[in-house]
């Protein structure tokens, strides 16, 4: 077993004939910030979603603090899990979507609670005070009571990074969650998941806002065309991109 | 048209007869509404499940489930009561009139009902499901959660008037003597020959009973709609 705590080795994924993830390798340690960057059909969001099972892979493994994800071999055979122990490994991760994804019928504070008292079998008592305590630290705690549908989508972003960060998960994934953001939004999404950063948290971030990617990650991963085209420190990769492909997605993205 | 105190059309109105036996027509409607409400909450369980099944991409559930709604509503409902009433106790599968008739609303409403929940189930985002899954419930707590509440809010609308629809048809439990309300009216109709009165009091009565359903519904959808 490795120190890593998330490892993904020879990863592969198709779509039908489609083949969208051609071999990715990739680890992590505890409280690494990892960008995600590269066009679109690049492949980042489904490397994201095959690390919390949301889509199945053909090939290769991937461990989080050396628990093999998905998939175990049985008799020379690879078998999916089943679905009790794929949604027991879904709670090492913590995900935010691009749609905020809230559920429309539950409050704020019960939309973090929900989790907390299916998944983790905490009392409502409990469950609602860690709501409050996470909903304080995304500066909505005035807005527990409030459902999706009276937030603004920056305030639905946040509560959602408080419903996956409150179930205390090893590693949060975020899949371009200011992507569907009004401009004026995105500050307080970001300042949310920098100050998460600087707590700590181990994070995966797939994003297009490269300044942001710039200043709170320590490291990039530039994917191309199903592959790891790149990686290394955003300092090197902005500022000294060593492949054609990376330097000319920079030429074109908001990184000016 | 109407004149001369109640003359219409040369026949005059005469409700007396009929307010005599009201207290029968009362019962024959508490009952209607009993036969409604045990075959729809039998029926909305049914329902649910058969359109859990409708959407489900494993064809060995979803078949079966298909078949049962294709012969039910291209069955018409009389057809099945009579069905269930007298064809069935000839294969040994006896049941008291009520019960045959609760029975066969249930199955009837179940497809019905199943149609209107798959509808439903269709209009809720798939991200909802993913978010559900990413926090590590199970596809079970995803249904009962967060599926099946929001599908249920979707679905009043056409929900109300189904109910309304199913609760008209106990009318046909009159085919097999169930003394419901239109069994009722005929037999009030045949012992008075106050024909028009008879069926005037009964269609008020269906209409009243609709009626306070359907703002029942309404109220039920204000209560749940979600606050923007």
């Amino acid at each position: 077993m490795s120190n890593n705590l998330l490892e993904i080795r020879d990863l592969h994924k198709s779509y039908g004939d489609v083949e969208v993830l051609k071999g990715v390798n990739c680890t992590m340690t505890q409280g690494d910030v990892i960008s995600v960057i590269g066009s679109s059909g690049s492949g980042k969001t489904t490397m994201l979603r095959c690390i919390n099972m949301l889509e199945e892979f053909q090939g290769g493994t991937i461990s989080i603090d050396g628990q093999e994800i998905g998939y175990e071999m049985v008799g020379g055979q690879r078998r999916r899990k089943s679905e009790k122990e794929i949604a027991r490994q879904r709670a090492l991760t913590g995900m935010a979507f691009q749609q905020f994804n809230l559920f429309p019928h539950m409050t704020a504070a019960r939309n973090i609670m929900l989790g907390l008292m299916k998944v983790k079998k905490l009392s409502k008592e409990e469950a609602r005070s860690i709501a409050e305590k996470w909903l304080d630290r995304v500066g909505l705690r005035s807005r527990a009571d409030n459902f999706p549908g009276q937030l603004s989508g920056g305030q639905q972003q946040r509560v959602a990074i408080a419903r996956a960060i409150a179930m205390n998960p090893k590693l949060m994934l975020f899949d371009e969650v200011t992507s569907a953001l009004d401009p004026e939004l995105v500050n307080e999404v970001l300042q949310v998941i920098k100050t998460l950063a600087q707590d700590g948290m181990s994070m995966l971030l797939v994003t297009h806002e490269m300044r942001f990617a710039y200043e709170v990650s320590n490291r990039v991963i530039f994917m191309n065309q199903g592959r790891i085209g790149e990686e290394g420190n955003p300092r090197e990769m902005f500022h000294k991109p060593k492949s054609e492909r990376l330097a000319e997605f920079l030429k074109t993205s908001s990184f000016g | 048209m109407l004149s001369n105190g109640g003359r219409f059309m040369g026949y005059t109105l005469n409700f007396a007869a009929v307010w005599r036996s009201f207290d029968l027509l009362l019962e024959g409607l508490a009952l209607s509404l009993a036969l409604a409400f045990g075959a729809i909450l039998i029926g909305a369980v049914i329902g649910l499940i058969t359109a859990f099944c409708l959407i489900s991409k494993n064809g060995f559930i979803k078949r079966p489930a298909g078949t049962y709604v294709t012969i039910i509503r291209n069955t018409p409902i009389l057809v099945l009561v009579l069905f269930t009433y007298f064809a069935l106790p000839q294969l040994g599968f006896r049941l008291g009139k009520i019960e045959s008739f609760v029975f066969t609303l249930a199955l009837y409403s179940g497809a019905y009902l199943a149609e209107v929940f798959r509808a439903g189930l269709l209009s809720i985002p798939g991200g909802l499901r993913e978010a559900g899954l990413a926090i590590g419930l199970t596809e079970m707590q995803i249904r009962t959660s967060i599926i099946a509440p929001l599908m249920f809010r979707n679905v009043l609308p056409s929900l109300s008037s189904t109910i309304i629809s199913l609760f008209k048809d106990t009318s046909l439990a009159a085919a097999i003597a169930v003394p419901e309300l239109t069994f009722e009216a005929r037999k009030i109709n045949v012992e008075t020959f106050r024909v028009i009165e008879t069926w005037i009091v009964a269609s008020c009565l269906y209409v009243l009973t609709c009626s306070i359903l359907a703002a029942l519904m309404r109220e039920v959808e204000r209560r749940l709609s979600l606050p923007r």
